[in-house]
């Protein structure tokens, strides 16, 4: 073993503790409803649809969800009308 | 009447099924008359672990849908006499146990038995929720890990909203049982504490239950843990855990191997 190990912070428990705080909060109060970030991102695309042909391959749905906010980013590639 | 807990986790192979027998085992040493039932159809392991796999005849399904008597499906333990095994099904469809039919068994059990220990299969469907529909108490077995601690948190949303004393505006009393943990890596801060995971889920401590070679030997064996060895750790954790089920206050522990002069020195047991 490297003598370097020894000063190396070995607690992860309180990550665990900390990751798992923030979760299940989010979990807890989410429980019943559907995911918002899920309902989201249907209703963007659905309205894009309405108007334009939508590939499903061609949507990227990035979230993040953090402390006290969450960002959703929605992409979604469609064809010129022209073309 | 009998009382009826339910012994359910969300994820699998945090200890279920160890613990359904082990808790049996020991309040039936108690003089309590006990029946263990299995709730996961399709992949039964209790009568396994009981050590009854080769005595099964007639399963769960068969007294639901009243192909077998209750007194026939029954199997009464080798060891203890007041500890009985009612086994899940191996082959048939899990679709084939339906509300009423469990409910009238599990009212049979409680006339004939003081406890009656449901054991839970993995999951959220509707296995795990037939097997807590009819509770009055559960035992939540969770491991010191990320992934256990999140999913016993939905399994207790689940008994808060899916059982049938929850429908009914009632309190069934949730029971945090805290297996395979490991004091000197909690101590070192490389698991989580029992007070980190008690902080999160917030429902009262049954008993924990060390890491311990006992349990693997136990279940080996086909011998509930506290059978198999009732001086060991765990064995002693599941005793305790029994006596707080009947009410009992007492101390708790974190039960430690006991190592005579022989184990100090040659630090492995002669198994």
């Amino acid at each position: 073993m490297s003598i370097f190990r020894l000063f190396r912070s070995q607690s992860s428990a309180p990550v665990a503790r900390e990751r798992l705080q923030i979760l299940l909060e989010y979990e807890r109060r989410e429980s019943g409803r559907r995911d918002l970030a899920a309902v989201l991102r249907d209703e963007i695309i659905a309205v894009i649809s309405r108007h334009v042909t939508v590939d499903p391959d061609r949507v990227q749905v990035k979230l993040d969800r953090r402390d006290r906010m969450s960002t959703l980013a929605v992409d979604i590639q469609f064809p010129n009308a022209a073309a | 009447m009998g009382k009826v807990i339910v012994v359910t986790s969300g994820k699998g192979g945090v200890g279920k099924t160890t613990s359904t027998a082990a808790l049996g085992a020991a309040l039936a040493q108690m003089d309590q008359k006990v029946a263990v039932v299995d709730f996961d159809v399709g992949l039964r392991n209790l009568d396994l672990v009981m050590g009854a796999e080769r005595r099964v005849v007639y399963d769960l399904i068969n007294v639901v849908q009243g192909v077998a008597k209750l007194a026939q499906a029954l199997i009464r333990d080798k060891r203890l006499e007041n500890l009985y095994l009612l086994p899940a099904s191996q082959t048939r469809d899990k679709d084939a146990l339906t509300e009423d039919g469990v409910g009238r068994v599990i009212a049979d059990l409680r006339e004939k038995f003081d406890w009656v220990i449901c054991d839970s299969p993995a999951g959220i469907e509707r296995g795990a929720t037939l097997a807590m529909r009819f509770a009055d108490a559960a035992v939540v077995v969770c491991n010191p890990e990320v992934s256990s601690v999140r999913d016993s948190d939905r399994i207790i949303g689940l008994l808060d909203s899916k059982t049938l004393k929850a429908e009914k505006g009632e309190r069934i009393d949730k029971h945090l049982l805290i297996t395979r943990y490991e004091p000197s890596r909690a101590n070192r801060g490389e698991m989580l504490s029992i007070d980190d995971v008690l902080e999160i889920l917030s429902i009262p401590l049954i008993g924990i239950v060390p890491e311990s070679e006992d349990v693997l030997r136990a279940s080996n064996l086909g011998t509930p843990v506290p059978l198999s060895n009732a001086e060991s750790a765990p064995a002693r954790a599941y005793f305790d855990a029994a006596r707080r089920l009947c009410g009992e206050s007492i101390e708790m522990t974190i039960p430690s191997e006991r190592k005579g002069l022989f184990n100090k020195l040659f630090g492995r047991r002669a198994a």
